[in-house]
């Protein structure tokens, strides 16, 4: 028989939109006066789009039953492959110390820490359906906590920031998802906010007398608030040690992402050229292909990480802004999908894997204007690399299905 | 959990909001740096990929009489290299020196001149040899900051033969580029250096022209594109002069290389330098495009100093060229007339005090008139006629002469002649001591010895007063409006005796062996004593020539010449020279 199959369209459309943008911008950023490895790039993309769309629609054929189902096995094997990866993991391009390649005879298949986002999501999706009531204490949320925690733990021993942050921001909007109260939320980021602010011990002293009035306020047991003030306690003294402690480059990074112009030939260089490259892209760019920035080489991963430099400034405020809304546009859709979702796993995955995209546009765009520190986060439909444009129509293919089994959808559209 | 509708719609909304206030922060931090700094950054964007590269503008051209060239530019080749820092540029330096001779000094120096303007294109040869930019062509691939262009290069025809005057081109210096003179010039840029070059700079440099090339990240020359319109080089203005080059390579020809000393040759009615040298002299095209360390320390080791220009920079004491001088000054204050005898005659010397001061000629010349005295150049009645004047006169004369005062030649770095000042008594005082010295003083100053040293320029002057009745004519090269001050004020009687008596020099006295054929050449020998050797005095002779009607002035020098007569017969040619190629009705056949 026959299944007709009606996704969401206007998702469709708009994860079509932003692919097509995605690779004219990979092609532009392969048009160098000196041509580099990235000159065919667009091509393999495209396949890669091609592969995507292709996976998307198989797994609409499954039902969200199925994916919940199948979340243990495919965290389980996301783990296995993320351990694995610390012992036969490559480098690759200018992340050659990090290793989060996966190779078979020296030819890099992918990365697994793309697909362990979209398991690590399921994942956290199901432990949190399986719950009837909202945690009320910090202790109720062990068990979720335990699931990022161990896929997290071993790609910081990549290691690979970036996607660490992605973890982080998906389990904080995933608890959201289910209902934690926000002042929760926020005791529960506390000791990382204490870890950032201890370098100014005013500024710490103030944080802590917030908190200290929000743990009156919000009463949690006796017990946790003393463990949660003792943490940031802790934080703010050891932050200095860990200060001491990261490698050389860490630090600089740190150093040179609060101003790159204390080294602006090295490790300010990138975000330097990134922000001349967008600044001198004004209201219409300098037009596709035409980017001088780009074409010069003076902007660095042009087709990865810069690809968002490239567009600025080929494109203008216009084609950010355009580039923007189409991302704001797929966001909203996600969440309504993640609102309509005819169950509280389908619900929570739409929202988890949302807030994974919303994570890498906010920290990808920002860096490019030094808003952000630079993670080597991708952006999604647009930076060259398969493995995530793979996973990102495998997330649109998710969508797809849980919007299919959602509120509003048509009746005998469900494909059971 | 809670996954009621409407829970769920909240927190939808919550969500929303929340990415709504988060893109538009985006948004506003993409406005601010796009549109609010777009000035700012578009200029940062260009100054990225577009280097200046100069065009050097070729020099103004340099004429003699009849447009002769003097000085003109060829076609050369010039290499430069864009590089992103000091050590990118040293690198890519010691890769070219691989394929193209290249001396450590040159590459340090090519170092320096990046670090003193980092952002022009550096300079490594201004004057590429062919096949070197045939190999650099070749392999443009592996250097990718490399330009060559062809640029303007200066070159004398005549080489040596106008090295006394015309100076040549270099690279600014450091100290040129500091001063307020240089005001505007930039690092790398090629200025006049020495002799009309540098005189007439501002006139010959014309302007430097701007291209744009476009460079990537790493320096590589991408595109090169051409020039703008208006920032295409400007040609400097032709300066034209009074050099007339025949006689110039004539004059330097008699010097050739074993005779050493300066002559200069002028138009006396406008005071134009017709030929100036200086032996033995240098190739000025040697110098262009760097000197040669080897080049420059010959040169400067050379016991004969070939840049010491002995024509406007070496001072001589004028002998009995000076004769003249104090004739002029003793027949304007009417002491002595043409046909006046003195009242000691000449027995081969003097005595004044307790000193015997001597003739040159031992055997004597008995009681002659002035004209005689200047014919045969006596000293005794020079002494006398000294003695008559007086000093203060003696000097107060000089000075009106001129002889404490450069000639004012339109070429740098001109000595200033030593002669006393006004106050001569108080001068004499000074460097002597109050007692330290007598009227003695005097007989020396008159015979042209003593505390007075000329340049050959400024001896030339006076004698073109001689030739125009007392107007002294500025020596000029460059062609212009003639600049004359009256020095004297002598009657037609007085002018005449004084060229008949000048031209009886050459005619039956001192300097017999320089007639002319056919033209009556006026002048005076002169042997100055030679204060590093006293056994081998300087030979002076100053003259024009024809003696009724001067067309040329003459002053030659000669260093450890030993008499006037070997000047005075370097001098007759030159003079025959000139006036039998200019003017061909001087030639008179035989009657």
């Amino acid at each position: 028989m026959l299944r007709r199959v009606v996704p969401d369209v206007p998702l469709l459309v708009t994860a079509l939109a932003l692919s097509a943008y995605g690779i004219a911008m990979v092609y532009s950023a392969g048009q160098t006066d000196v041509p580099t490895s990235a000159l065919h790039a667009w091509v393999s993309q495209l396949r890669w789009l091609v592969l995507g769309v292709i996976a998307a629609w198989g797994i609409t054929r499954g039902s969200v039953r199925f994916y919940e189902w199948v979340a243990l096995p495919a965290y389980v094997l996301s783990i296995f492959l993320l351990a694995a990866l610390l012992v036969i993991g490559t480098g690759a391009g200018t992340a050659a110390g990090v290793k989060s390649w996966i190779a078979i005879g020296g030819v890099r298949l992918g990365q697994p820490s793309e697909l362990a986002k979209i398991a690590m999501a399921m994942m956290l999706a199901r432990v949190l359906a399986e719950r009837r009531e909202p945690p009320k204490s910090l202790l109720d949320l062990w068990k979720p906590a335990a699931v990022v925690a161990v896929p997290w733990v071993l790609i910081m021993m990549q290691p690979d920031l970036g996607t660490g942050i992605v973890f982080i921001g998906i389990f904080f909007a995933m608890l959201f998802w289910s209902g934690v109260p926000l002042p929760l939320l926020l005791l529960l980021a506390s000791p990382a906010v204490s870890l950032i602010l201890a370098f100014n011990t005013n500024v710490w002293g103030a944080w802590f007398l917030v908190l200290l009035a929000l743990v009156l306020w919000y009463k949690p047991f006796m017990l946790e608030g003393v463990a949660l003030m003792t943490a940031n306690v802790v934080m703010g003294v050891v932050a200095p040690i860990l200060w001491e402690r990261l490698a050389p480059y860490q630090r600089h990074r740190l150093l040179v992402f609060l101003d790159p112009s204390i080294d602006p030939r090295n490790s300010g260089w990138h975000v330097i050229q990134s922000q001349v490259a967008i600044g001198s892209g004004g209201w219409l760019g300098k037009g596709f292909l035409e980017g001088t920035q780009k074409r010069l080489a003076f902007l660095p991963e042009q087709h990865t990480d810069f690809i968002f430099a490239v567009l600025g400034e080929e494109l203008g405020f216009l084609g950010v802004t355009l580039a923007l809304t189409l991302f704001l546009f797929l966001l909203f859709r996600s969440v309504r999908i993640a609102e309509r979702a005819s169950d509280s796993f389908g619900s929570l995955l739409a929202f988890g894997l949302a807030s994974s995209w919303m994570v890498h546009i906010i920290v990808n765009v920002g860096m490019t204007l030094n808003l952000m520190p630079i993670t080597g986060i991708p952006l999604p439909f647009f930076s060259y690399g398969g493995s995530f444009m793979l996973a990102c129509w495998l997330a649109i293919g998710l969508l797809s299905r849980i919007a299919l089994e959602g509120r509003g959808a048509k009746v005998g559209d469900l494909a059971i | 959990m809670s996954f009621h509708p409407n829970d769920l719609a909240r927190r939808a909304r919550v969500a929303s909001w929340g990415l709504i206030v988060l893109f538009t922060l985006l948004l506003a931090a993409f406005f601010r740096t796009q549109i609010l700094e777009n000035s700012r950054y578009a200029l940062q964007s260009e100054e990225n990929r577009l280097r200046e590269v100069p065009l050097p503008a070729p020099r103004g051209i340099i004429y003699g009489r009849n447009n002769r060239v003097i000085a003109e530019n060829v076609p050369g080749y010039s290499v430069l290299l864009l590089s992103p820092s000091a050590d990118s540029l040293r690198a890519s330096l010691n890769r070219i020196a691989t394929i193209v001779p290249l001396t450590s000094d040159q590459i340090e120096l090519a170092v320096r001149r990046y670090e003193r303007a980092p952002s022009r294109p550096t300079v490594l040869l201004s004057d590429a040899p062919f096949d070197v930019v045939s190999v650099l062509e070749e392999r443009r691939i592996e250097f990718p900051g490399l330009i060559i262009q062809t640029a303007p290069k200066r070159f004398y025809p005549d080489g040596a033969a106008v090295g006394s005057f015309v100076g040549y081109v270099g690279e600014i210096t450091d100290a040129e580029l500091a001063s307020p003179r240089y005001h505007g010039y930039k690092a790398g840029q090629q200025v006049g250096k020495g002799g009309l070059e540098r005189e007439y700079e501002d006139t010959l440099r014309g302007r430097e022209g701007v291209r744009f090339v476009e460079v990537d990240a790493r320096g590589r020359v991408v595109r090169e594109a051409g020039a703008r319109q208006d920032l295409l080089p400007q040609a400097g203005a032709p300066l034209y002069t009074n050099i007339d080059m025949d006689l110039q390579r004539f004059v330097a020809g008699i010097f050739a290389d074993s005779l050493q000393g300066g002559a200069i040759a002028l138009d006396p009615k406008t005071g134009g330098v017709l030929a100036l040298y200086s032996a033995p002299s240098y190739d000025p095209n040697q110098f262009i495009g760097g000197i040669p360390t080897a080049l420059w320390k010959q040169l400067t080791d050379d016991p004969r100093h070939p840049l010491y220009n002995k024509v406007i920079q070496g001072r001589y004491p004028p002998g009995s060229t000076w004769k003249l001088a104090t004739a002029a000054m003793a027949l304007q204050d009417g002491l002595v007339t043409m046909d006046e005898h003195m009242p000691v005659p000449c027995t081969g010397g003097f005595q004044f005090g307790s000193r015997y001061f001597r003739c040159w000629d031992h055997k004597g010349h008995g009681s002659i008139s002035l004209a005689g005295a200047i014919e045969q150049s006596c000293d005794v009645y020079f002494y006398q006629l000294g003695l008559k004047l007086g000093l203060a006169n003696l000097v107060a004369g000089g000075l009106k002469f001129g002889m404490r005062e450069r000639s004012g030649i339109d070429l740098p770095d001109e000595s200033r002649p030593l002669f006393p000042y006004a106050d001569a008594d108080g001068y004499f005082d000074r460097k002597y001591g109050k007692r330290g010295w007598s009227q003695a003083v005097v007989l020396n100053l008159s015979i042209g010895q003593g505390e007075n040293a000329q340049t050959v320029a400024n001896m030339g002057r006076f004698y073109t007063a001689l030739a125009e009745d007392g107007e002294a004519a500025t020596p000029e090269i460059a062609r212009r409006a003639p600049r004359h001050s009256r020095i004297f004020t002598l009657t037609d009687q007085q002018m005449d005796g004084l060229r008949t008596a000048l031209a009886g020099v050459v005619e039956a006295g001192t300097a017999r062996s320089a007639q002319i054929q056919g033209v009556v050449l006026a002048g005076k020998t002169g042997t100055a004593q030679n204060s590093q050797d006293p056994t081998r005095d300087h030979a002076w002779f100053v003259g024009f020539a024809p003696a009724d009607n001067p067309k040329i002035v003459v002053a030659v020098m000669l260093e450890f010449g030993l008499h006037g007569t070997r000047a005075a017969r370097i001098a007759s040619k030159i003079v025959d020279a000139y006036l039998h190629t200019t003017t061909t009705q001087f030639i008179k056949t035989e009657e």
